[in-house]
């Protein structure tokens, strides 16, 4: 293991890139101004290293930049892929989900599309509604891709040494919210491999399941437990696709109780398949109702205030854990029963 | 007809005939569902894929859209493996897991027909860009309908190449259809070689039905292509004589004369041609097309003695 470092998760990533680059030639970088570093300098020196032949501008085309990719990928090439922004994959999607999704399978085999879509959502900054989603369980939902979404600089890049090395396609989708502060990471990353959770704190009270940003505002929030008697385990699974259930289970069943969080839209949110999942695996175990933590049921607003309302933290988790642990109190019983009535629109159930 | 010896005469008399038998047939056990899926035929397009695919090597990348047969039969793929897949059988192409609208061939370059309209497009250029990138002399075709250009990913795909330079051939069959409507209702611009015209990369319409017309359009901008030029287009005027796809009542359009569809048959049109020519002789031909229907059928027997593909190995096809 090598030494750690003091890294930023977009320095991380600008590294990791280059690392793969130099290791392999037929990695390529391609995407809207990656040659000039790109807006949040995810891919900053890989042009002067490289050349603007392997670190190449595209037109705002992401459609078609998404399909050479997969083309390139087909021909040998392992191409890194960015698409600015997780809300413009809309327009790359037909060439996502219908070709690099199913290549191999159509193909009987035949083809792999060894291809890496590097993108970043969450809402920061007042981007608004069309720079802030977090659309990762769109994703989730296509068998063929695989869906990584790290919540820190070591694993970005560990992770990310373990994507371009993927024979399958692979969104590894970041959060531009974690993009800037100071962490440590090993100095040269080694790959860590895709589908294994990492469980950042033990406990034996409650399970807190959280991806991406949300990891950091888990930990906060166990700490709040924490001062009131509560230990809560915080497990990342940092890849979505595929999901390591088995850790999940072993938790949730060892403390009956499991907040999810994310930061994406609750309804229709990963967070739902994460929960389905652990009822499966650890249903007998379960002293309470799965709690979900998540974004209500509105585009992301732009308003200074409201985007602060609207992005859930470690307030949401500790109250979700609260809830959870306080299932079984007779009050709280009462309470839940009152929040169990019908919800009169789908807005309003959340 | 440009010239050309008694050997690519039959060569590509040959590969029409088994087009046109393979799809033949498969028209007819589509009729008793031995052959599964949305099928598009071909027939009367067999003159581009047989101009075209005739002329490449197994490592230059073929990419198709929907009406894809011609285009691999042409490129090398084995008849026993066509029609394996399209009877969804183990032992097809893709062990029965593409079907007619997903065939691919690795081995002889045939890289994939996709199910949605112009979707191939930008991969078909992504090969040319690792052709540039590796320094070869491999070239890019993509095969593509007239319906395909009102796409956006058309214009992408065309902008990219042109801005990069790719060794990519873009290859419309211009049939005058999409799906069911003509192109007079998708688009007021009348040819695909005006959509491109301000890219200003070289380009040409050919009557398709002529094998040998395409033969030397495409032949020009494929010696261009393998010393680094591109991209370039044949615009291919077909007709298609077939339905959108086997089923479709055709209610759309007025059946072709008898007489106008021997003069737009790519098959009869070159049979006349080369006989006239001496190029072959009517045995010869008659044994060419004897020869594409036994070996269709033969791939009909073998298809049928393959077992079909199990739901394991499509699990563990999910991922590589």
């Amino acid at each position: 293991m090598s030494p750690d470092v003091e890294t930023t998760f977009v320095q991380a990533i600008a590294q990791t890139l280059a690392i793969a680059m130099r290791a392999d030639e037929r990695v390529i970088v391609l995407g809207e101004d990656v040659a000039e570093g790109g807006p949040y300098r995810a891919t900053a020196g890989l042009s002067e290293e490289f050349g603007r032949e392997r670190v190449r501008n595209t037109p705002i085309s992401e459609c078609a930049v998404c399909g050479v990719a997969i083309g390139a990928a087909q021909a040998g090439m392992r191409p890194v892929v960015e698409i600015m922004y997780i809300d413009f994959i809309t327009l790359a999607l037909d060439q996502l989900v219908n070709q690099a999704a199913k290549a191999h399978f159509m193909s009987g085999g035949q083809l792999s599309v060894p291809l890496v879509l590097r993108t970043q959502g969450g809402a920061s900054g007042r981007g608004g509604a069309q720079h802030s989603q977090s659309l990762e369980s769109w994703l989730t939902h296509i068998p063929g891709l695989k869906v990584v979404m790290p919540s820190c600089a070591a694993d970005a890049a560990g992770l990310l040494l373990s994507a371009i090395a993927d024979p399958n396609p692979v969104v590894f989708v970041e959060n531009k919210a974690l993009y800037f502060k100071s962490e440590r990471a090993p100095q040269v990353a080694s790959p860590i491999a895709i589908g294994e959770a990492k469980t950042l704190r033990r406990g034996d009270d409650i399970t807190i399941v959280a991806t991406s940003r949300m990891v950091g505002e888990a930990l906060r929030a166990a700490e709040r437990l924490a001062g009131e008697g509560i230990e809560a385990e915080v497990i990342d699974p940092r890849t979505l696709v595929p999901l390591d259930t088995a850790a999940l289970g072993d938790s949730v069943s060892r403390t009956g109780r499991a907040v999810i969080a994310h930061e994406a839209v609750r309804f229709g949110g990963f967070g739902a398949e994460l929960a389905a999942q652990i009822q499966e695996l650890a249903f007998d175990s379960l002293e309470a109702p799965i709690q979900r933590v998540g974004a209500p049921f509105t585009p992301v607003p732009l308003s200074p205030q409201l985007e602060d309302a609207y992005r859930p933290g470690a307030d949401d988790i500790y109250a979700a854990a609260r809830f959870a642990m306080e299932w079984d109190l007779p009050e709280t019983q009462l309470q839940a029963e009152r929040q169990l009535q019908p919800a009169t629109s789908a807005a309003g159930q959340l | 007809m440009p010239k050309m010896d008694a050997e690519l005469a039959q060569r590509l008399l040959s590969t029409m005939w088994r087009i046109r038998a393979f799809e033949e047939r498969v028209a007819q056990l589509k009729r008793t569902m031995q052959v599964h899926g949305l099928i598009h035929l071909s027939i009367g397009g067999e003159g581009v894929a047989a101009g075209v695919c005739g002329q490449l090597r197994d490592d230059d990348a073929v990419y198709s859209g929907h009406r894809a047969h011609g285009h691999a039969i042409a490129k090398g793929a084995p008849l026993t493996g066509m029609m394996a897949e399209l009877m969804g059988r183990v032992d097809g192409l893709c062990h029965g897991l593409g079907g007619s609208m997903h065939v691919v061939d690795r081995e002889h370059g045939m890289l994939g027909a996709t199910g949605v309209v112009g979707g191939n497009l930008p991969m078909a250029a992504g090969d040319a860009l690792a052709a540039k990138l590796g320094g070869t002399d491999r070239v890019a075709v993509v095969f593509f309908g007239d319906g395909a250009v009102q796409a956006g990913h058309f214009h992408e795909t065309v902008n990219l190449a042109a801005l990069w330079e790719l060794p990519l051939i873009f290859v419309c069959e211009n049939n005058g259809f999409a799906e069911f409507t003509p192109r007079s209702a998708h688009t007021k611009v009348a040819s695909v070689c005006d959509v491109v015209a301000p890219y200003d990369f070289e380009r040409a319409t050919v009557e398709g039905s002529d094998v040998g017309a395409v033969w030397t359009g495409f032949g020009k901008f494929l010696k261009l292509a393998r010393r680094g030029g591109g991209p370039f287009l044949l615009e291919c005027r077909t007709h298609r004589r077939a339905g959108h796809y086997e089923g479709d009542a055709q209610e759309y359009r007025d059946e072709l004369a008898e007489q106008e569809w021997a003069q737009r048959d790519p098959l009869a049109r070159f049979q006349v041609q080369a006989l006239a020519a001496g190029l072959i002789d009517e045995p010869t031909a008659l044994e060419i097309e004897a020869q594409a229907r036994a070996a269709v059928e033969a791939a009909v027997e073998s298809a049928r003695k393959s077992p079909f593909p199990t739901a394991e190995l499509a699990a563990e096809l999910v991922y590589a």
